[in-house]
């Protein structure tokens, strides 16, 4: 176990640097210079502009800037917003909470219905509510998000009017952040209505990003319930008299869930960059939305420091999934 | 009144080129006590017939049949959830492959209280001392610590060892044993076979024995059902019938065995099992059969007496001679 925790750690190490140099590269490949936008339609004379160039550090050769970006990255300074002058670090986990509140609805959303939606269909195979759940997981994983969003927002905020088009909470509330997640926020502030109001800003955002994962998952579920229930231990527990209902949902769930968990794992990277369009479309103010404007504003080191702590982020979840796979699968959590 | 009786059974499977009969008007007849084996080559429908006994194929067969009782209960007029507490429980089942046949992700322990719990009621500290009689019972060395071991954990005939103890675990009747020592090595397949006839013999239970090996029927059962291509072709008492085989499948399995061979090669039987799409008419095994007719190839046969072992054949052998058939005749 240790070994293997070292050996995936170390897996880590060239993924983090190749990271820093994509979020690097990526943004100065764009035209244009956050001098240039700043100045916006204005303008800028030519010795202006080098002089700004020069104050930001931008006329140092390119290696020498990335070397700075990544040995401060190193210890955890990713530089100071070009923009607000705020540092990036604090700007990401002031805004972070807002993504990780919607991220984890949108996987709740995504494993809560496409478990048992793919359990459901595999028991039934062949028939028409198996292909009629694997037909609309095909049409809701081909959905391009932005379309997807404004279908809803057009049906549930415009038409029906059941729920608010942008924001996290209504504007008549207002208290101070405490966890950052609006849920809790608006539970603790003790306001009449606020967490009505923050649950109802949270579901079209909840459906539109975890409809991806939800497919996905519903149809990973599927295809490994149907691999279990084939297999000769289901038999056994049939032999043994027990229920359809425990032959399924406690002998092959627990087999089938050991393919599903890694496919949830993968989702964590769909699910960050699928918040960012859907949270431009909503106007959530988190990260997703945050790094839209930096890459907007030409902002540098936020765009730079904002890739990197997602990269990051997605490695972590997954080498939790990882961890969390010996927990479901004795096989794996006895070798030695 | 017998234990088990199956009268005329036929299961049929939907398949993509139409109906397969896996099974094909089977009797079968068991009494408390009885130890039965089921003989035959791979794809005579022997396990297919005894899952349909307990219902646990798959929807895409059709089992029918005259009579299906057990212990008095007629199983195909039993409701899914009156059959679920007859199997597991009054009937038992043990398989092939003893590694897969266990579930890899839960401990012995629960797999084995499950059914205890389920069936009997037990709480938690009965179902634990429970298991770990049963543990005893079928022979593992220091029982408490293998409950919360996992299949993986465990060897072939250890795996083989735990099913066995699974299965009896609620004092079944009727065990149906699925060539439970195929999977085994031949020491471990002799240690098996002995554990399962000392608890049928202490418990009184029926044993139904499937099995292809000729030696394990001789050393354990005391009735043999020769089963080929989905139908029962002879049926005799052990003895009987390895010293006077009547259906000439039954004479060319015996020859087969390698302490009857007299030349240096050992004998077999020509050809395989006929499936789906070249079952022949008349007589199934006469396309491989050393005494077959024109009568063979297109009549049904009909059943023998009992004196004749039930052989479903148009010239049963008395002396491995086929009788009334007119090649021997002419030559006599």
């Amino acid at each position: 176990m240790f070994q293997f925790l070292l050996r995936r750690i170390g897996l880590i190490i060239p993924t983090f640097i190749g990271v820093t140099i994509a979020a690097f590269a990526f943004i100065r490949v764009l035209p244009g210079d956050p001098v240039l936008l700043m100045a916006g339609e204005r303008g800028v004379t030519p010795e202006r502009h080098a002089a700004l160039m020069k104050q930001f550090g931008f006329d140092r050769p390119i290696w020498e800037q990335y070397f700075d970006y990544f040995f401060s990255a190193l210890q955890g300074d990713l530089g100071n917003s070009l923009v607000t002058k705020k540092p990036v670090w604090d700007e990401f986990f002031t805004l972070f909470p807002a993504t990780l509140e919607l991220s984890i609805c949108a996987i709740i959303f995504a494993v809560f219905i496409g478990v048992p939606a793919g359990i459901y269909a595999a028991t039934r195979r062949g028939s028409w509510p198996d292909q009629a759940i694997m037909g609309t997981a095909l049409v809701g994983y081909s959905m391009p998000i932005f379309w997807w969003g404004l279908l809803l927002i057009i049906l549930f905020s415009g038409t029906l009017g059941w729920t608010p088009v942008s924001g996290r909470i209504s504007l008549l509330y207002f208290f101070k952040p405490v966890t950052g997640f609006m849920l809790i926020d608006s539970l603790l502030s003790g306001q009449k209505g606020a967490f009505s109001s923050a649950v109802s800003h949270l579901i079209l955002p909840t459906i539109v990003l975890g409809t991806i994962p939800l497919a996905v998952v519903a149809r990973q579920t599927r295809s490994a319930m149907l691999e279990v229930l084939s297999e000769d231990y289901v038999r056994t527990a049939r032999a043994k008299g027990m229920s359809p209902a425990r032959v399924v949902g406690v002998h092959a769930l627990r087999n089938a869930m050991i393919p599903v968990i890694t496919t949830i794992g993968l989702q964590v990277g769909v699910l960050l960059a699928g918040a960012i369009l859907t949270e431009t479309i909503f106007s959530w103010p988190g990260i997703g939305k945050w790094m839209v404007d930096s890459i907007f504003r030409r902002d540098y080191p936020s765009v730079q420091g904002g890739l990197l702590m997602i990269a990051v982020i997605v490695m972590m979840v997954n080498l939790i999934v990882d961890l969390l796979y010996g927990l479901v699968n004795p096989r794996i959590r006895h070798v030695r | 009144m017998a234990l088990l009786e199956i009268e005329n059974l036929t299961v049929e499977f939907a398949t993509a080129g139409g109906a397969f009969r896996a099974v094909d008007r089977l009797s079968i007849s068991l009494d408390a006590g009885d130890v039965l084996a089921i003989v035959g080559e791979s794809g005579s429908g022997k396990s297919v017939a005894m899952l349909a006994m307990m219902g646990l194929l798959p929807w895409t067969a059709t089992v029918t049949a005259d009579r299906l009782k057990f212990d008095g209960r007629d199983l195909l007029s039993l409701t899914a959830r009156q059959r679920r507490q007859v199997v597991g429980k009054d009937i038992a089942m043990i398989f092939q492959e003893p590694m897969s046949s266990l579930n890899p992700c839960f401990t012995v322990g629960f797999q084995l209280g499950e059914a205890l719990r389920v069936h009997l009621g037990m709480s938690r500290a009965e179902c634990k001392a429970r298991s770990i009689e049963l543990l005893d019972l079928v022979g593992i060395p220091a029982p408490e610590k293998r409950l919360g071991a996992f299949p993986h954990q465990l060897s072939g005939g250890m795996s083989q060892r735990v099913m066995i103890a699974m299965a009896i675990s609620c004092n079944p009747k009727l065990l149906v044993a699925d060539e439970p020592t195929t999977a085994l090595d031949v020491t471990i397949q002799a240690q098996i076979l002995d554990l399962l006839l000392n608890l049928q013999r202490e418990t009184d239970m029926a044993l139904v024995l499937i099995t292809h090996d000729m030696g394990v029927v001789a050393e354990t059962a005391q009735r043999v059902s020769v089963q080929y291509a989905g139908q029962k072709v002879e049926e005799q008492p052990v003895v009987e019938l390895f010293s006077e085989p009547h259906h000439p499948y039954t004479a060319a399995l015996l020859a087969a065995l390698p302490e009857r061979a007299t030349s240096r090669t050992l004998p077999s039987i020509p050809g395989v099992v006929p499936g789906q799409f070249d079952r022949p008419d008349g007589c199934l095994f006469s396309p491989r059969c050393a005494h077959a007719t024109e009568q063979c190839r297109t009549q049904s046969p009909s059943r023998a007496p009992a004196g004749l072992g039930l052989a479903f054949c148009h010239y049963p052998l008395i002396k491995g001679v086929p009788q009334n058939h007119p090649g021997k005749a002419a030559s006599a």
